[in-house]
C-alpha cells in the first residue's frame, strides 16, 4: 500500500501549460490562465529563445504544485524533455500532450499513447484469435 | 526443494488446524482477487477503447480552435494576443477533480467548471468581437475534451498499477502461499503418522517385555515344585538328596570297590 500513491481530492484545481505562443494564448483566451501573489503564472510560452533548462523547471514546477490538476505540454516541446515527461509516472498531475500548429502530431512519440497503443493492438489480437 | 518450501513449525496437531485454516484463507482470498483482477481488467479495456477514439478526436479539436484562432487574429489584428496575455489574473475554467471506485481502487475523475466571469469579455469589441468570442468557444470546447481525455488518462494509469499489483498478489498466493501451507500440512501429517508408528512400536514392545516376564516366572515357579517334589521323594527314602549323591561320588574313589 505504501507504493500507491494518495489522490487528494480538491474541490478546485487548475490546468497548466507548457505551449507555444499560439496554443497558450487560445487557452487563456478560454479562461485557464491564472497568476498567483508572487506574479506567478501557470502557463510557459515556449519559442525559440526557450532553453530547454526553462522548460525542465517549468515542468518540475508544475507537476510538484499542488493546485495543478492536468498539465497541457505541446507534442514538440514535450519531445525535447522526453526524458522527464518519460520517467514521469504520477496519477496526479496528469501530462496531456497536445498537438501543436506548426508541429503534425505524431501519436508514436506520445509516452502514454504507444503504451495504450502496445496494449490495445496486444488485446485486440487476443481477443480476434479467440 | 521441499525443505524450504514449508514452514518451520512445531508439527502438533493444533498446528495442524492453524495451517488449514490458514491454507482455507488464503484459498478464499486467491478466489477474491482473481475477482478483483478480472473486474479491473474490464474496466480498462473499457478506459483503453475511450483513450484511443478520444486522442484520435483531439487531433480534429485542436485544429478546428486553431482556426478559429487564425480567423480571430485576421479579423481583430495581431495583437489581440497581447491584450489576452495581459488580462490574464484568475483562472475562470478550473478542474475538480472527484473518486471513483472501482473494485476497490480508487480512480480520479476530473470535471472542468467556470468559476467568474472572464475578463476576456470585452476582447475584440473594437474588432472582430465575434470572431474572438467563437475562437473562445472553440477553446473551451477543446478544454472539455483535454480534461476528459485527462481523467481517461490517469484512470489508465492508477488502473494499470492497480492490476499489476493484484496480478502479483494473485500470482504470489497461487505459487508461494499456497504451496508452501500444502507443503507443511503434508509434512505435519507425516511427522504426526510417524509418531504414531513410533508409539504403535512401543506399545507392541512393551506388550512382548510383559508376556516374556510372565513365562519366565512361571517357568521358574514350576522348577520350583518340581524341586520340591524331588526333595520330598528323596526324604522318603530315607537319605538325603545330598548325602545320597555323596554315596555315589565317594563310592567312585573308591580303590577297593571293583566294580
Amino acid at each position: 500500500m505504501a507504493g500507491r500513491a494518495q489522490i487528494p481530492t480538491k474541490s478546485s484545481a487548475l490546468i497548466a501549460m507548457i505551449a507555444d505562443e499560439d496554443t497558450v494564448t487560445g487557452f487563456l483566451l478560454a479562461g485557464v490562465g491564472n497568476v498567483d501573489l508572487r506574479r506567478k503564472t501557470n502557463y510557459l510560452i515556449v519559442d525559440s529563445k526557450t532553453t530547454v533548462k526553462a522548460i525542465e523547471d517549468a515542468f518540475k514546477e508544475f507537476t510538484t504544485k499542488e493546485d495543478i490538476a492536468i498539465v497541457l505540454i505541446s507534442q514538440y516541446v514535450a519531445n525535447m524533455i522526453r526524458f522527464l515527461v518519460d520517467s514521469y509516472n504520477k496519477p496526479i498531475p496528469a501530462i496531456l500532450e497536445i498537438p501543436s500548429k506548426d508541429h503534425p502530431y505524431d501519436p508514436a512519440h506520445d509516452s502514454v499513447l504507444s503504451r495504450v497503443k502496445n496494449l490495445f493492438s496486444a488485446e485486440s489480437v487476443a481477443s480476434g484469435r479467440r | 526443494m521441499a525443505q524450504n518450501q514449508r514452514l518451520t513449525v512445531v508439527p502438533t496437531v493444533t498446528m495442524l488446524g492453524v495451517m488449514k485454516s490458514r491454507l482455507v484463507g488464503a484459498t478464499r482470498g486467491h478466489a477474491l482477487l482473481k475477482k478483483k483482477s478480472d473486474a479491473l481488467t474490464v474496466q480498462f479495456r473499457q478506459i483503453l477503447k475511450n483513450i484511443v477514439t478520444t486522442k484520435e478526436s483531439m487531433g480534429e479539436v485542436m485544429k478546428d480552435s486553431s482556426f478559429a484562432l487564425i480567423e480571430a487574429k485576421y479579423v481583430a489584428g495581431e495583437n489581440i494576443k497581447h491584450i489576452v496575455l495581459e488580462n490574464v489574473q484568475n483562472a475562470s475554467i478550473k478542474v475538480r477533480s472527484r473518486q471513483e471506485n472501482i473494485a476497490g481502487v480508487k480512480i480520479p475523475k476530473f470535471e472542468y467548471f467556470t468559476d467568474g466571469e472572464t475578463k476576456n469579455d470585452l476582447t475584440g469589441l473594437a474588432r472582430g468581437g465575434q470572431q474572438v468570442q467563437q475562437c473562445r468557444a472553440a477553446y473551451v470546447k477543446a478544454i472539455e475534451l483535454l480534461v476528459e481525455l485527462a481523467s481517461l488518462q490517469t484512470s489508465f494509469l492508477t488502473l494499470d498499477e492497480a492490476i499489476k499489483t493484484t496480478n502479483r498478489r494473485v500470482n504470489a498466493l497461487e505459487n508461494v502461499v499456497k504451496p508452501r501451507l500444502e507443503n507443511t500440512i503434508t509434512y505435519i501429517k507425516g511427522e504426526l503418522d510417524e509418531l504414531e508408528r513410533e508409539d504403535f512400536f512401543r506399545l507392541k514392545k512393551i506388550q512382548g517385555y510383559k508376556k516374556r516376564e510372565i513365562e519366565r516366572q512361571l517357568a521358574s515357579s514350576k522348577q520350583f515344585v518340581e524341586e520340591q517334589f524331588a526333595e520330598k521323594v528323596s526324604l522318603q527314602k530315607g537319605i538325603s538328596i545330598k548325602s545320597a549323591q555323596n554315596l555315589l561320588s565317594a563310592g567312585e574313589k573308591d580303590e577297593d570297590i571293583i566294580f
